[in-house]
């Protein structure tokens, strides 16, 4: 595998478009003696969902951490749109602000309304007035069912409400790729299908996603792909169809069997 | 006797159904007592008379007051404005200065290691000495200099400059508390949305920061209302310099009452408004945590 031009419609996508969105190439990471990563290949074209599953301690959330620059990789590479964005001279800031992180305990600025919360960043990094982004911000929120809550703070909001939050202020600075780290593990139950929805929504309106989930049922509904990931490895990657019904790799079968014998599947 | 008052008056009011203002009464009422005992028991106590006389004595303490310099001392309800102008100058410099300490021995950059350095060693020093001993070389040593500007201040300028180096490196400490109590995570979801470290530091951390830094940070404030008394020792007359020259004039230490009296109306407000916010802070804690 080369490098990439970010025309080139290289893949085996279902939903893709062609144009390759993400690639990680051989990426490994540790931990002081804990290798998290043990060389990771995989690539996200435009308007695919890639759901990555597998235990906990398996990688999953590291991946992503990595790809958004919030860990420093030891060894391979990670391209956007066909550039390194890995290495020395990259500026991890600009880098940033086109791949946007919802991380699993919400993490909202509990200082700020949820407004401000949403339009920080694009009046701060993107250079946005701050009329032009409460507009933005306004206009994400209705979406999302949120607009009563705009001036309230975080604290008086629901699990499910602050993370679809989060999700909206991640969508404000219109990144090319979102990366969703187990948002519904921290919900009650009752709360995991409104953030669900939300995702569901996005993935129709053809965002890139990388997601990190529990949620076999819904990986099985929205992937175009899913990666089963064991010791910092994938294992084996596959429509969903396939994978959940077939599994080639015998770790994989093993993961699933307990996921079906503990009634999640 | 005070102890089982209010607890009496509760039960009595639940009796009788009276409510708040028999047990208003009931607590003033032993107020009242209790602080009439106090004084009888001041009054009769062995050498009253003397402590009275050389404490509390009405005249000399408006003597103290009012100053005179042609007799040798001065007005010490004059001199507390001099504490007070040290106070405030000395305050707004440590609150920024501290900042400017914390922001760097909590920053990552390699290329800001050798200030790292600089800050740790200047806390750990500034910390570690006597902050008399600060104002007494910075006070007598900065005018054996010799140099044009930094050589031909005043005492309170070299007190304050001792008090400032001094204080920074407690407040910046106090500060750096604040930044760590605030989670990682609400570092990582900053920089991911494209925030450098500084703007994340800005907007993100330090406003969390300081929130919970208050009420440590007043209580620093109380603390440099008093030791502004310190600076003195240079000869300037503050307070505690004018009710010295009064007692060592006139041989009477009302004086001292005096500015300790005007010392306790600076600091004890403050310590009211801090107990203020703290109460304050917890009541919007709770407030949140029950939605």
């Amino acid at each position: 595998m080369g490098r990439t031009d970010p025309a080139d419609s290289s893949g085996e996508t279902l939903r893709g478009s062609g144009a390759q969105a993400l690639r990680v190439e051989g990426v490994r990471k540790a931990f002081g003696t804990n290798e998290v990563l043990r060389g990771i290949d995989l690539s996200v074209a435009s308007h695919e969902v890639i759901c990555l599953i597998g235990a906990s301690g398996s990688g999953k959330s590291t991946l992503l951490r990595c790809v958004n620059l919030l860990e420093r990789i030891d060894a391979g590479a990670i391209y956007l749109d066909g550039r390194p964005i890995t290495g020395p001279g990259v500026n991890e800031n600009l880098v940033r602000r086109q791949i946007g992180i919802v991380f699993q305990s919400f993490n909202l600025f509990p200082h700020m309304t949820v407004e401000r919360n949403v339009t920080l960043a694009p009046v701060k990094v993107l250079g946005l007035s701050r009329a032009e982004a409460a507009a933005q911000a306004a206009v994400l929120l209705d979406r999302f069912g949120l607009a009563e809550k705009r001036a309230d703070y975080p604290d008086r909001l629901s699990g499910g409400q602050q993370q679809r939050v989060a999700i909206v202020r991640a969508l404000a600075m219109r990144p090319r790729l979102m990366l969703l780290d187990e948002v519904t593990s921290a919900l009650d139950p009752e709360l995991v299908s409104e953030v669900l929805d939300v995702i569901r929504e996005l993935a129709e309106g053809g965002m890139t996603m990388l997601i990190a989930t529990h949620e076999m049922g819904f990986a099985r509904d929205i992937a175009s792909r899913v990666c089963f990931l064991a010791d910092g490895q994938i294992i084996e990657q596959a429509p969903p169809a396939q994978l959940f019904s077939q599994p080639a790799d015998e770790r994989t079968q093993r993961f699933l069997r307990r996921i079906v014998d503990a009634g999640r599947l | 006797m005070a102890d089982g008052l209010p607890d009496l008056s509760a039960r009595r009011s639940r009796l009788l159904g009276t409510g708040e203002r028999r047990g208003l009464a009931v607590s003033s009422a032993s107020t009242v007592i209790v602080l009439a005992a106090l004084v009888l028991l001041f009054l009769l106590a062995p050498g009253s008379r003397a402590v009275r006389h050389t404490f509390f004595n009405p005249a000399d303490m408006w003597r103290a007051f009012v100053g005179d310099p042609a007799k040798g001392y001065y007005s010490v309800g004059e001199a507390i404005w001099l504490n007070i102008r040290m106070f405030v100058v000395a305050e707004i410099l440590i609150l920024i200065l501290a900042l400017v300490v914390a922001v760097v021995r909590q920053s990552t950059g390699p290329a800001l290691l050798p200030l790292r350095v600089v800050s740790t060693v200047y806390v750990d020093v500034c910390r570690g000495v006597p902050l008399i001993l600060l104002i007494f070389a910075i006070g007598f040593g900065a005018p054996a200099l010799s140099l044009r500007f930094i050589s031909s201040q005043s005492a309170a300028v070299y007190g304050v400059a001792a008090l400032v180096i001094s204080y920074s490196a407690y407040v910046s400490e106090v500060y750096r508390a604040g930044i760590n109590s605030v989670h990682r995570s609400q570092v990582a979801a900053a920089r991911s949305l494209g925030l450098t470290e500084g703007a994340a530091m800005r907007h993100v951390i330090l406003p969390q920061a300081v929130r919970t830094i208050i009420p440590p940070l007043l209580n620093d404030f109380i603390s440099l209302q008093k030791d502004t008394a310190l600076v003195g020792v240079l000869g300037s007359i503050e307070a505690n310099k004018a009710a010295e020259l009064f007692s060592d004039t006139t041989f009477n230490y009302s004086s001292y009452v005096v500015a300790a009296i005007l010392f306790l109306l600076l600091t004890i407000p403050l310590a009211r408004f801090t107990d203020h916010l703290i109460a304050r802070d917890r009541a919007r804690r709770l407030a949140g945590a029950g939605q």
